[in-house]
């Protein structure tokens, strides 16, 4: 499969390669795609050039800095330090790691003790195979944002005194939460959210590979929802699949319904009501909208879209809008009733329709 | 034994759902080849959201799935406190709601998970190589616990599934969206719940009249399970004899928080407020959610406003909602909103009366 990753020209072959190959998906059923189509080398990530750039040059001269890994979910930030760090240890990578993530113990206590005496201990440069291997290990932090402060404090001198034994790479995805003198530590690296015809081809590799009946119309609708997010396509392209049975090919819809896209004609609705002035109205469509269970938060998203490029308010009634919709939006993110924080905007709309 | 109707009348199977048929289809097929990806359902109250967990597991591991126990774990956190968790399980799944232990819920979820997980099927013939977790209320979960289950949920794939099942998508990070596939279950309509009380009518042998059970399907709000329950408590009032007339008994504490708006519709003054204190603390103790305390009360509220004090009331009602959640002790923040809502109905009636 690893060659087959790197060349990527399945594309051109007929499909009754994939028909073969998804005989042997049959045995290894338990995997997702997800896992089973992660990046084997650096190589095979893809996008993030200056990332892979600077560690094919760490892997060839076997040396590696401090690495801090940020950027939005999906983009391969925990899939490149994997990959990286199989190809710097090969079998042995396991030993020579250290993962922990947001679900393990991360206080400070645990950096004090776990970390630091894994730190402690020499790695030596040779394999028990006798290859020659770089004689260090690395500690990856998951979602190190999630760590408590008083724990990124315990690292700092932890990282500089073990530097000749251990390598950190922290991977979070908004660096802000990152105190400052562990990123003056790192080198930094930002993982961009993936170019959608890049997702594209994957997923049309993927497909083609597991033998599933796609139209590009389709997979280009799909790719348009995830948002740059290349574990949520994949995700969502496996459940297409199986929530459509083999055979038939997956539909639009069905690929709007496990992306949770609402319809446009309640984005359309909700003007329409909010136009009719009357609050009664519009706590009806909220109502109605709760009890259909899309979610309030795409819900928003979507109607911002909508709101920046529609000709129905003039600039001055979206500004005012716009204003309502931030403050809305995080209320409900941060907790608040959707049902409430959705009749507040309604008003704020019917306001503005009449400025 | 006498079950209530809800639970007596519970679909058992994917083909017996009454309703969203085509979807019970869709997620038949989706463990046909008895794998499944981890599931995200979502869905407002009495939408039939764990009906249909249930019959995804029947369809997965048979019957053995109905074998429930009932066990309470413990737990230390770190800083050596102990907590204790109710948790339902079979042989094959394990249900928790991990916010009962409030702040705690990340200690439950790491412990279950890694228990469920690190422990392999031996005998793989014949049994399926995972366990599946089912955690309710995951919308009520702390960001730190959702963190917690991230890589968790990616690393144990193999061992462990997850069923999540939450009433609203908006508090639930992106990271475990694009981790599951989101199912969405709306609430069935007026029409559906009319029909499912016929047959459950029928079932049981009663002849429940037409009118009645739209009323019913109407004062529900969509939610069926609270429809079966009042039209449960309609047959028991009417001693059998069901009339198309009969009055639909609503909940004690919904009219209590009708009375208590219209307390505060009325006058506006120190001593009302107490009078409303002293209901919303009798509603509290009662064990009413303070969410929906909320909600019903702005509802009684705002029946009879003109537009621009709506907008300003809600403007309000959005921010102590909101600081009602995050903080700790509801009792405030709604009496916060109360003294607010006052302050500013009084300013309106006094302009009016300045206007004459």
């Amino acid at each position: 499969m690893q060659s087959f990753l790197k060349s990527g020209k399945l594309g051109s072959q007929s499909l009754d390669k994939g028909a073969s190959s998804s005989k042997i998906t049959k045995k290894s059923k338990t995997v997702p795609w997800v896992e089973k189509y992660r990046p084997q080398t650096v190589n095979d990530v893809v996008e993030q050039n200056e990332v892979v750039a600077v560690l094919n040059q760490c892997i060839s001269g076997a040396d590696l800095p401090n690495l801090l890994f940020y950027g939005p979910p999906g983009t391969g930030k925990t899939s490149t330090i994997l990959a990286a760090a199989k190809q710097l240890f090969g079998d042995i990578y396991r030993e020579r790691i250290l993962e922990l993530n947001a679900s393990d113990e991360r206080g400070i206590q645990v950096i004090r003790d776990k970390v630091k005496t894994f730190s402690q201990l020499t790695a030596s440069a040779t394999r028990p195979d006798g290859k020659a291997c770089p004689p260090f290990k690395i500690v990856i932090l998951d979602e190190a944002d999630s760590m408590t402060h008083s724990a990124q404090a315990a690292l700092r001198r932890t990282m500089e005194k073990e530097t000749k034994t251990t390598r950190f790479c922290l991977i979070c995805n908004y660096v802000s939460r990152i105190i400052e003198p562990l990123t003056s530590r790192c080198s930094k690296f930002r993982f961009k959210p993936l170019n959608e015809s890049m997702i594209h081809e994957r997923l049309k590799l993927i497909s083609e590979k597991e033998g599933i009946n796609c139209e590009d119309e389709t997979l280009k609708t799909l790719v348009e929802n995830c948002g740059g997010d290349m574990r949520r396509a994949i995700t969502c392209l496996q459940s297409c699949s199986k929530l459509q049975g083999s055979g038939s090919p997956i539909s639009v819809n069905t690929v709007l319904e496990v992306t949770g896209v609402i319809p446009h004609n309640w984005l359309l609705e909700f003007v329409e009501v909010c136009k009719r002035k009357s609050y009664m109205d519009a706590v009806e469509f909220v109502k109605k909208f709760g009890y259909e269970a899309y979610s309030a938060s795409q819900f928003l998203e979507q109607f911002n879209c909508f709101l920046v490029n529609t000709g129905i308010f003039s600039d001055k009634q979206k500004a005012m809008i716009g204003e309502k919709l931030g403050t809305v939006n995080y209320f409900v993110q941060d907790g608040g009733s959707e049902y409430i924080q959705l009749c507040s905007l309604a008003t704020s709309v019917i306001l503005a329709c009449d400025a | 034994m006498s079950l209530l109707w809800c639970d007596k009348y519970r679909p058992k199977d994917f083909s017996k759902l009454d309703f969203h048929k085509e979807q019970g289809s869709g997620l038949k097929s989706l463990t046909k080849d008895g794998d499944f990806p981890h599931l995200l359902i979502y869905g407002p109250m009495g939408a039939g959201k764990k009906t249909r967990i249930m019959c995804l597991l029947k369809e997965l591991y048979g019957t053995g799935v109905e074998r429930l126990r009932s066990e309470v774990m413990t737990f230390t956190t770190p800083s050596n406190k102990k907590l204790e968790i109710g948790t339902v399980s079979s042989n094959h799944h394990i249900e928790v709601n991990p916010s009962d232990v409030g702040i705690y819920d990340r200690v439950v979820i790491m412990n279950i998970i890694k228990n469920v997980a690190q422990t392999q099927q031996l005998d793989l013939s014949g049994q399926k190589s995972f366990k599946v977790v089912v955690l309710t209320d995951v919308d009520a979960l702390t960001k730190d616990a959702q963190h917690a289950l991230r890589r968790t949920m990616e690393k144990y794939i193999t061992n462990c599934r997850l069923i999540l099942c939450s009433t609203t998508m908006s508090r639930v990070i992106p990271a475990i969206k694009s981790r599951c596939l989101c199912i969405r279950i709306p609430a069935p309509t007026t029409e559906q719940i009319v029909q499912v009380i016929e047959k459950t009518a029928s079932l049981e042998d009663i002849n429940f009249p037409r009118n009645l059970a739209e009323k019913i399907a109407v004062l529900s709000e969509r939610n069926l399970r609270r429809a079966l329950l009042m039209s449960e408590a309609c047959k028991v009032e009417a001693e059998g004899k069901l009339t198309p007339n009969q009055n639909v008994a609503e909940p004690d504490w919904l009219l209590m928080i009708r009375e208590t708006a219209r307390i505060i519709l009325n006058e506006q003054s120190i001593q009302q407020l107490k009078k409303v204190r002293e209901n919303l603390y009798e509603l509290i103790c009662r064990g009413i959610p303070p969410e929906i305390i909320f909600k019903n009360l702005l509802d009684g509220l705002l029946k009879q406003c003109d537009l621009g004090l709506t907008a300003e009331i809600l403007e309000n009602a959005a921010t102590y909602e909101h600081q009602m959640v995050q903080g700790n002790k509801e009792i405030f923040h709604l009496e916060a909103f109360v003294a607010k809502c006052m302050c500013l109905y009084q300013n309106v009636l006094e302009e009016m009366k300045s206007d004459f």
